[in-house]
């Protein structure tokens, strides 16, 4: 075999080409559409950062490919080329494995860097952080505690405190910096830092608003705190995307980003109409202890109204 | 180097089947008829008996508790009743007879051996016999886990005409769940492990055969628990189980979590002695730098059998203890933690992932040689990148808790070791397409499922850095996009390495080949409508549908539609596998030479069919099984009596049996 091409750079070729031609592709026709789209910071961060990786992966993805694709076509026992050769130089090659290495190791520590800068940059890029958050913007500290003493109401440009209630099977929402309302309704001004401060009654759930890049696990007895900066008034889903029990599939409803001044209209409004009910409200917190008559049921089942019955009654024989 | 020469338990050689052994002590030697002795039969009668007797036990022990009265079933009897009746069937199969003896301070009565088709259905000490039981086993969990995937891809048909009750819907997705992730920990080592590692290495048996043969009947037994969720009345939580949605489920989440204990006592059995096997058993010569690539793949496997399963015994017993006598592990009101779950769920959970994909590796490797004709690239490369995912899959856990509210400063870290793991996982694309590389590939069955495992796997692993980083993951956690990821990895990695390897090692299990046509179209379904099936997912799961939801946005209903009828294509794919498997075992028996894909593999060298003892003698491995195509080749190893195996023997030996040889 006098003749035989060079395959390596054939390969490379095909790959650079096929690689270059799907990557502008990808960006120009399906990046902009990619999930979650652009309603906050958040959401346009985490598109833009499935984007980069998708740019990254692509070409790796077609890197194997066309290799297989090259290689099946080629060496195929039905084409009759020559036989494969034995030995030290089929069973390795120091180079090809250095280079092997270097180049996956320097893609992975890229996108590990690249995601921590992302993540931080992008304040916890929407994920919930639990009770004490270590990438929250600026103000959002100040305004959770003083959401806390009541000491405080929103005004545009501020940090909007709310509170997200997860309970099988339903959201429901508080707005401290409003007399603490409780409504099925969730409203949000544009430009605005939100913090989320999600807890459950019952059973985990997850907040999943999807297009605000959102998403907080509910845990019972935990406040777990995700932060998004919403841009243009717009509408969006929430799911629960941890499954819950019998109507997971259920539980879902829809929220609204509305401008400044007619979040404030609303949320005024609303207080004022909730007040007779937001009295019977169990005061602000974080969390809230499940009532072990409420619609889970308790722990220990005693048939009991209080939440917790005397601890010497459980199983004590009758 | 110890390879004993006596075989307690494989001497039926000395005696024919019409008359057995005699059982010593006071038995009487003489005609027994066959359905006599422990059998699953007897084990089926005991493991009733057993429930019945905990039923009863546990309903004197608690009945009278408040608690237990107005919870309106009694948990304690339930989960007693299972217990039980687990240990009455590894009682009524024989498992328990050899250390009740030995605790006994009595000598114990020798193994009764049975040369006859009904050793499989006893407790046989045999590897070979064990490996054909656990086939079975696995194809009981695959088939039983498939027609529930059935069922949800037929609830997902559409989004609001519902076939099932959401109550219905949410057992079937959990049961199904945790069917097959049962079934996949142990899809390749079960079976192709035990049958073919002691083969590999030069073993006349495994360490401890009745360790290993123990492990296989608590694996049904296992199955036994699992199902037995269903008239219990199912359990909601999914195969993750968290708290403290499983602390207010009803008694059906006993058997997932006791189910999930007794799984995980089968897998450290046969974790532990797999992995004593492979370190002491070794036949001389057979040095680590010589052990065959699958054999290492097994080797790490075993290593994370060993070490992560205990995590999730613990952690389901305590999911016991919570439900039935009321202690508090995960209930953060009384000072348990809903979080400690997930961490020790996952931190057993993600080593389980590696379980799940090592033994798919190590059957690529293993067979990527044969069907190249060319030596395994980069063999000590792949070797350490088996055991750099096993050991870094400790250090990944929480990437399964990015959004769950624990402390967040861990997250970049847990993202860097997740992306880190990529890198020695990827290593089996770089020995692939090395082996590949001006190779002479013939497109036999096992070796397309190999291929096609190269295309599933990559698919699945890229998609996994997605899932990897904190920002995108906030996006598809908990979506079908998650769920696509890891059927592509579970399913298109271990699954069609499975099926490789049955069309691979078929003929030197049974003796006869697998009808090539039936495999051919078995593969090209398989392939076409896996891939048909799950990639509209990762679509599916960035345009917002979470898992197990049993409605959904209308405007996916065209995606679901189509996932969920290639499903069912892909339903009937497994179908023609269980037709090709009847026809070409029992309908047309095509006989298989003793060597049909000309490979190097010790397992291949040995007599067709294996003797009870494997080798007549010890083979001494003169060199690795990879020197295909090779010029003066060193031979393999020495059989004694001048028989050597070479490349170049191995290349005219015989006739073979496919069509396409060269």
């Amino acid at each position: 075999m006098t003749s035989e091409p060079r395959h390596f750079r054939r390969m490379t070729t095909i790959w650079v080409i096929v690689s270059l031609a799907v990557d502008v592709l990808f960006w120009t026709l399906v990046g902009p559409h990619m999930a979650p789209g652009r309603l906050t910071s958040t959401a346009a961060a985490d598109q833009t950062d499935i984007n980069v990786l998708m740019v990254i992966a692509l070409p790796v993805l077609l890197a194997v490919w066309v290799f297989m694709g090259y290689s099946i076509r080629t060496w195929s026992s039905k084409r009759n080329g020559p036989d494969p050769i034995g030995g030290e130089a089929a069973a390795g090659n120091k180079k090809a494995v250095t280079a092997w290495i270097v180049t996956t190791t320097v893609i992975v520590l890229f996108l590990a860097g690249f995601g921590t800068v992302a993540l931080i940059e992008d304040h916890g890029s929407g994920g919930g952080e639990g009770p004490n958050p270590i990438w929250a913007p600026a103000g959002a500290t100040a305004a959770e505690t003083a959401a806390l003493t009541k000491s405080d109401s929103w005004s545009p440009s501020k940090v909007l405190v709310v509170q997200v209630i997860a309970q099988q099977w339903k959201f429901t929402y508080r707005y401290p910096q409003f007399g603490g309302f409780e409504t099925t309704q969730l409203m949000l001004p544009a430009d605005t830092s939100i913090a989320f401060n999600v807890t459950s009654l019952d059973v985990i759930h997850s907040f999943w608003a999807y297009q605000l890049g959102v998403k907080a696990d509910a845990n019972p007895q935990e406040n777990n705190v995700a932060f998004t900066d919403t841009k243009n008034p717009g509408s969006f889903t929430v799911r629960c995307s941890e499954l819950c029990g019998l109507w997971h599939g259920a539980m879902y409803d829809f929220g609204k980003v509305v401008s400044g001044s007619d979040f404030q209209t609303w949320a005024t409004n609303t207080e004022a109409a909730n007040a007779k009910n937001t009295k019977y409200l169990a005061p602000f917190a974080w969390t809230y202890v499940p009532d072990a008559n409420g619609a889970a049921g308790g722990y220990y089942i005693d048939a009991n109204v209080t939440p917790y019955s005397k601890s010497e009654l459980y199983g004590a024989k009758q | 180097m110890t390879i004993t020469a006596d075989r307690p338990e494989t001497d039926e050689g000395s005696s024919s089947s019409e008359a057995p052994p005699a059982s010593g002590g006071g038995q009487q030697a003489g005609v027994r008829p066959r359905w006599m002795g422990q059998h699953i039969g007897t084990a089926l009668i005991c493991a009733a008996i057993g429930y019945a007797i905990g039923h009863w036990f546990g309903n004197w022990l608690s009945s009278d508790y408040i608690y237990i009265a107005n919870s309106g079933s009694n948990s304690v009897a339930d989960f007693l009743a299972l217990a039980f009746g687990v240990v009455g069937w590894l009682a009524g199969i024989g498992a328990l007879n050899y250390p009740a003896a030995k605790l006994a301070g009595k000598e114990a009565k020798p193994q009764e051996t049975v040369d006859h088709w009904s050793k499989y259905v006893r407790f046989s000490m045999d590897h070979k016999v064990v490996g054909l039981q656990y086939i079975v086993g696995v194809l009981l969990f695959l088939f039983t886990g498939g027609l529930l995937a059935m069922a949800i891809r037929t609830e997902l048909l559409n989004p609001t005409t519902h076939v099932f009750g959401p109550g219905t819907y949410i057992e079937i997705v959990s049961e199904h769940g945790t069917i097959m992730m049962m079934m996949a920990s142990s899809l390749v080592v079960g079976p192709l492990g035990n049958y073919f590692v002691p083969l590999m290495i030069g073993a006349r048996r495994t360490a401890f055969p009745r360790i290993e043969a123990f492990s296989f009947w608590v694996f049904m037994a296992g199955y036994g628990v699992i199902v037995s969720a269903l008239p219990y009345g199912g359990f909601p939580t999914g195969w993750t189980g968290y708290a403290p949605l499983q602390t207010q489920a009803g008694v059906g989440m006993i058997s997932y979590l006791f189910g999930f204990a007794v799984i995980g006592v089968g897998m450290m059995a046969a974790g532990f002695n797999i992995l004593v096997t492979i370190i002491h058993y070794r036949a001389p010569g057979m040095t680590w730098s010589r052990i065959p690539i699958f054999v290492w793949s097994i080797l790490s496997t075993a290593a994370l059998l060993t070490l992560a399963t205990p995590v999730l015994f613990a952690a389901g017993m305590y999911g016991v203890l919570d439900k039935t006598v009321q202690t508090a592990f995960y209930v953060s009101e009384h000072g348990g933690s809903s979080y400690l779950w997930q961490n020790l769920f996952w931190f057993f959970g993600h080593p389980e992932v590696y379980i799940m994909a090592l033994p798919g590796f190590g059957i690529v490797g293993e067979l990527m040689p044969v069907f190249t004709r060319k030596p395994l690239f980069a063999y000590k490369v792949s070797a350490a990148g088996m055991i750099g995912v096993a050991l870094l899959s400790f250090f990944v856990w929480q990437h399964h808790l990015f959004q769950s509210g624990i402390d967040p400063d861990m997250r970049p870290l847990f993202m860097l070791t997740t992306e880190l793991i990529s890198i020695p996982t990827g290593f089996l694309f770089l020995v692939g397409m090395g082996t590949l590389y001006k190779a002479k590939i013939r497109f036999e069955v096992p070796m397309l499922f190999v291929m096609a495992v190269f295309f599933n796997f990559l698919i699945g692993g890229l998609t996994g850095v997605f899932l990897s980083d904190v920002p995108v993951d906030v996006t598809v956690h908990g979506g079908f996009f998650v769920l696509s990821h890891f059927h592509y990895t579970i399913m298109g990695g271990l699954v069609f390495a499975f099926m490789a390897g049955v069309y691979y090692w078929m003929p030197k299990m049974s003796g006869k080949m697998m009808n090539k046509k039936l495999g051919l179209a078995h593969f090209w379904t398989m392939f076409i409508f896996f891939n048909l099936t799950f990639f509209p997912m990762f679509i599916i799961g960035l345009l917002g549908q979470p898992r197990r939801v049993f409605t959904y946005a209308k405007n996916l209903q065209g995606l679901n539609d189509f996932s969920s009828i290639s499903a069912f294509l892909l339903g009937l794919s497994f179908l023609l596998f269980l037709f090709n498997l009847l026809y070409s075992l029992w309908i047309n028996p095509v006989k298989a030479s003793s060597n049909p894909w000309d490979s190097l593999g010790l397992e291949w060298q040995t007599a067709s069919p294996i003797p009870p003892h494997n080798f007549d003698r010890i083979p001494v491995i003169m060199s690795d099984p990879y020197h295909y195509s090779e010029e003066g080749a060193p031979p393999l190893a020495d059989f004694g009596e001048n028989q050597r195996v070479t490349a170049s023997s191995t290349a005219s030996a015989g006739a073979p049996a496919s069509a396409n040889e060269q």
